[in-house]
């Protein structure tokens, strides 16, 4: 019983729905106001949800449609089920085994490869160049994102998300350590989340939506529920490597830190996505591997120098 | 309008000419602006868009305050202008031209070093100096290929030749080059646009001009925001001409977008396309085929074009009969 309450309830499905919403709005008003907008209304991304899910499904005559249809629920269920192993406002995490932070960090690319394989089986030629476009965009992104998180772990000698959490909450000040790698890992956020500079899969002025072209209905709405879902846990998990600090408050104010440091995350994202105009493809990888990459290289060496040196 | 005061040779009065070139630049700021804002959307940059488009509305409230339209202005009668400029008005130009000053000289520096921006504009859509000559390219296009072209001062109309500006041309051949021009030349329309209100001469705002233009034919050219703007007018003596024919700017730089676009990557497209400002409506053109050995042209009337619609969809198994037999009943 208690399991289906934690997958369906809190922190499952429900909470995350719920807090997925509302930083869209958060990221949607924020962006409209720093373009001198109005913005939308605070219930505008529920009432886009139930207006979807009210729509009618098309799907496409060449497409195949068990695949079609099961993408967008597998991109929410692969987000949510890596929830379940960040820690949020306590040291302890729900499901916890050495080596977890490898596992939600898979579990955090299956959506770019539902994207992929969504828009290879609408058989649209716009769904099709965003979905190659997705995947090369992982290709260049990941590799930083990767480097970048693994450097935190390196200091806190675990692969576990709880004992990288413990080691910080003993020594508060090393996570200062990390700022350059959770630079590096919030522009690789935005390539994952597919956001201005890097939205190149669903570039609406080039292939209409992309991988979303041929999507629909109650479909399009599950999609783009598990984009807000998979910006949440992104942030989660970005706040528990980076800002592993006050995780010992009680839970009340724990979690009431935990939500601000999530929505301060999101608002980062999206005045990062106001500044800047939309690369292409070829420049997005260069700019990946090129400074990028080099730079989570540096954040790897120092955090290997001072554990050599310092914490010996 | 040019044509048909030529052919009928009217005397235009001076002030008359100051509000057409007013007008004319006003038209141009809210071109180019709109414009910026567009390859800002193009490139995925809708910042920018939003803050042009905002700053864009100033332009268009001045229009609508002088002519009450904020589109089709309709200033121009046969002879002279509709409506005059009050001072106080006029003072409302020139607080207006000191905002939009300031806020073009901030997108110059948006353009000129957000490197995102720079990233996906400069080495795009190149056209070198000699494709731009070869395939007629005109107004900002070619100007950003280093062709020192404008009928504003190479051909003066209206009040241009009181007034002194510069001409801006660019040697970036690129989408970035055709971007500086545009912001340039919103700074020198606001000074042209504050010479015109120095120097706006006193006068009547027309005269009278016969209904009936004597026979005749004339060229106009006129430099639009997009390039030079051509109109023949042929009169036979009668308030209606005989033949008008007018070739907008997109015509002369449509064909350089095939030049521009070889070997670049689909994401280029847009911005490529957008850059020469196009306006597909202003393409249309008619093509008559006439049979060999016969003089006869085919062309179809509107009833054959719908018949044979009708005819084409029933043969592709779609058939609105029964629709419009219900829609019919409907109505009654």
């Amino acid at each position: 019983m208690i399991s289906f309450f934690y997958i369906l309830i809190f922190p499952g499905f429900l909470f995350l729905s719920v807090f997925g919403l509302a930083a869209e709005f958060v990221d949607r008003k924020l962006y409209a106001r720093l373009q001198n907008r109005v913005g939308p209304p605070w219930f505008q991304p529920l009432a886009d949800f139930i207006k979807l899910s009210a729509k009618e499904e098309i799907i496409p005559e060449e497409a195949n449609p068990s695949m079609f249809k099961i993408m967008p629920v597998l991109a929410i269920t692969a987000t949510i089920t890596a929830f379940f192993y960040i820690p949020l406002w306590s040291i302890k995490p729900l499901f916890a085994f050495s080596g977890d932070l490898i596992v939600v960090l898979y579990l955090l690319t299956i959506p770019t490869l539902t994207f992929f394989l969504g828009g290879w089986y609408s058989t649209s030629l716009y769904s099709k160049i965003g979905a190659v476009r997705a995947l090369t965009q992982l290709f260049a992104y990941e590799v930083p994102l990767l480097m970048s998180i693994l450097a935190p772990a390196l200091l806190a000698n675990s692969w576990s998300l709880s004992e990288i959490s413990l080691f910080y909450s003993r020594h508060p000040l090393l996570w200062l350590f990390n700022l350059l790698g959770f630079a590096i890992s919030m522009i690789s956020l935005l390539g994952k989340l597919e956001k201005v500079p890097f939205d190149i899969p669903e570039a609406e002025t080039e292939i209409v939506a992309g991988t979303f072209t041929e999507y629909s209905g109650k479909l399009l709405g599950l999609f783009r529920l598990g984009i807000d879902i998979e910006a949440i846990v992104g942030a989660s998990l970005m706040a528990a490597v980076y800002l592993p600090f006050g995780l010992s408050l009680p839970t009340v104010l724990g979690f009431f830190l935990f939500v601000t440091k999530v929505m301060a995350i999101i608002c980062v994202l999206s005045v990062l996505r106001t500044i800047f105009a939309r690369l292409r493809i070829d420049q997005m990888v260069d700019f990946c591997w090129k400074c990028l990459a080099p730079l989570a290289f540096i954040q790897l060496f120092i955090d290997l120098i001072f554990k050599g040196i310092v914490l010996r | 309008m040019q044509a048909v005061e030529e052919i009928a040779s009217v005397d235009v009065p001076k002030r008359a000419l100051y509000i057409r070139t007013l007008v004319g630049e006003l038209e141009r700021i809210h071109s180019h602006l709109l414009w910026l804002g567009v390859a800002g959307h193009e490139v995925g940059f809708d910042t920018l868009l939003m803050y042009t488009w905002r700053d864009r509305e100033v332009v268009m409230d001045i229009l609508a305050m002088l002519t009450g339209n904020r589109v089709n202005y309709g200033i121009n009668m046969v002879g002279g202008v509709r409506r005059d400029v009050t001072p106080e008005q006029a003072k409302d130009i020139l607080k207006a031209m000191d905002t939009l000053e300031e806020r073009t000289k901030y997108y110059i520096q948006i353009a000129t070093q957000e490197t995102t921006l720079i990233q996906r504009l400069s080495g795009v859509g190149l056209l070198s100096h000699k494709d731009a000559l070869n395939l007629g390219a005109v107004g900002p296009t070619a100007r950003a290929s280093s062709v020192d072209r404008d009928v504003r001062r190479d051909d003066p109309y209206a009040a241009y030749a009181d007034i002194k500006f510069k001409v801006i041309t660019d040697n970036h051949n690129d989408v970035y080059g055709r971007t500086l021009v545009r912001v340039g030349e919103l700074l020198e329309s606001y000074n042209i646009i504050r010479q015109v209100l120095k120097d706006l001469p006193d006068g009547p705002l027309m005269v009278k001009v016969p209904r009936k233009i004597p026979a005749g034919e004339a060229v106009s050219r006129y430099e639009a925001p997009r390039g030079e703007d051509m109109h023949y007018v042929k009169a036979n003596g009668t308030d209606k001409p005989e033949r008008v024919k007018v070739r907008a700017p997109t015509l002369a730089n449509i064909q350089t977008v095939a030049k521009m676009l070889e070997d670049r990557q689909l994401a280029d497209l847009p911005i490529v396309i957008a850059a020469i400002d196009p306006c597909f409506s202003c393409t249309d053109r008619l093509t008559g085929i006439r049979h060999e050995g016969s003089r006869k042209k085919n062309v179809l009337k509107w009833e054959e074009l719908r018949s044979y619609s009708i005819k084409y969809y029933q043969e592709h198994g779609i058939d609105f009969t029964e629709l419009n037999r219900k829609a019919a009943r409907l109505l009654k």
